[in-house]
């Protein structure tokens, strides 16, 4: 199988797979391409996580055209953020075209109340295995926890709590040294 | 020119889009029922709802919808609104890739560097609290069930979100596993 095969598949498989957007599929992500392809390592796979974050655009397409361009240049990132994007293209003009009928089953709708509170968990857990791979220490765990509760409680944007770390870890490096 | 627009609307949705995709829904309402009118309140419900329970990324999901309603509310045929759909798709990714691609490429060279160490060190642990904080804000009701009116719902939600949570940290079941079988639970319980 060629590289580019191998992206297009591993990328649309994880594209297929992602209920409720892209935090849903970090896990999922990294158990394709850190633990079954090892394309990246753990803390590269974080590195990717934060340029994602941290730039415009859908978190999910970020990661896999980072991690296609990663492996093949250009051309790879291609092959990656089309492949995460197709299965959802498909899917959503499969259910405009057929919409009433899918939203009215009763049995459909049973399913995904059982999803649901599943997806939340898929979230969160990835988290606590992070905490050693971002190398927290008695110095910074408060981190992530100042971060969350600046989100959550007072509604602050990820954007400037990713930009404010960016410019304390700069500044922080320069008195360093 | 329906088409021009979608690309141009879509494009600017892309690019303007922080912070994932439900931060773009309400960049989206805005330009597609505020200014444009391709659909109406409703209709735009109605996709954040399908989205919400579709695989792939929400936004490319919004996008994907509207592109294909916005052209057949034009009086277009399928195979154009078919059209419409794939367009308006691309239009959200081609800016972003294209940005990403330019950071992606500097941080590979420069992997090493100080300054670029120094920033990641602190930018790692922040990104965990990011993730922490999108999952507290789906424990939601629409998420889990409201604990007084549905208590049941409630109650097999939590136990869901335990399995599931469980399964995956110290089991290492795969996601698409637990996702399915969650699914299937839901099918049989309710």
């Amino acid at each position: 199988m060629s590289i580019y095969t191998d992206i297009f598949l591993t990328f649309a498989k994880i594209g297929s797979f992602t209920l409720g957007g892209g935090y849903a599929m970090v896990q999922m992500m990294e158990k394709e391409v850190v633990e079954k392809k090892q394309w990246l390592s753990h803390e590269e796979f974080m590195d990717t996580l934060v340029v994602a974050q941290s730039t415009p655009g859908l978190f999910a397409i970020d990661m896999a055209s980072h991690i296609g361009l990663k492996l093949k240049g250009v051309r790879g990132g291609i092959v990656g953020a089309l492949a995460t994007a197709l299965p959802s293209i498909v899917a959503i003009l499969l259910i405009a075209m057929f919409f009433q009928t899918f939203k009215d089953n009763v049995y459909v709708e049973k399913v995904f109340m059982g999803v649901r509170p599943c997806v939340v968990a898929l979230i969160l857990a990835p988290c606590f295995g992070m905490a050693k791979k971002a190398k927290l220490t008695k110095f910074n765990w408060w981190i992530p926890i100042v971060a969350a509760v600046l989100i959550t409680a007072f509604g602050v944007s990820p954007i400037w709590c990713i930009l404010i770390a960016g410019v304390g870890g700069f500044v922080w490096g320069r008195l360093k040294n | 020119m329906i088409f021009l627009e979608l690309f141009y609307v879509f494009s600017k949705i892309g690019i303007f889009n922080f912070g994932g995709g439900y931060a773009m829904l309400s960049l989206i309402q805005d330009e597609v029922v505020n200014k444009h009118g391709w659909m109406t309140v409703n209709e735009f419900t109605d996709i954040v709802a399908v989205s919400q329970s579709t695989p792939g990324p929400i936004g490319i999901n919004c996008a994907t919808y509207t592109g294909y309603t916005a052209v057949i509310h034009a009086g277009y045929p399928t195979w154009a609104a078919v059209l419409g759909a794939v367009l308006a798709s691309l239009s959200v990714i081609w800016l972003p890739f294209i940005l990403m691609i330019s950071i992606s490429r500097y941080l590979i060279k420069h992997h090493d560097s100080k300054t670029v160490t120094s920033i990641f060190g602190t930018l790692r642990p922040t990104i965990i609290g990011l993730i922490a904080a999108a999952a507290l804000m789906l424990m939601s009701k629409e998420n889990f069930g409201d604990p007084k009116q549905e208590s049941f719902v409630f109650v097999v939600s939590v136990v869901l979100f335990m399995f599931a949570f469980v399964g995956t940290r110290l089991f290492k079941v795969h996601p698409i596993i637990m996702i399915l079988l969650c699914g299937l639970a839901g099918l049989v319980i309710y």
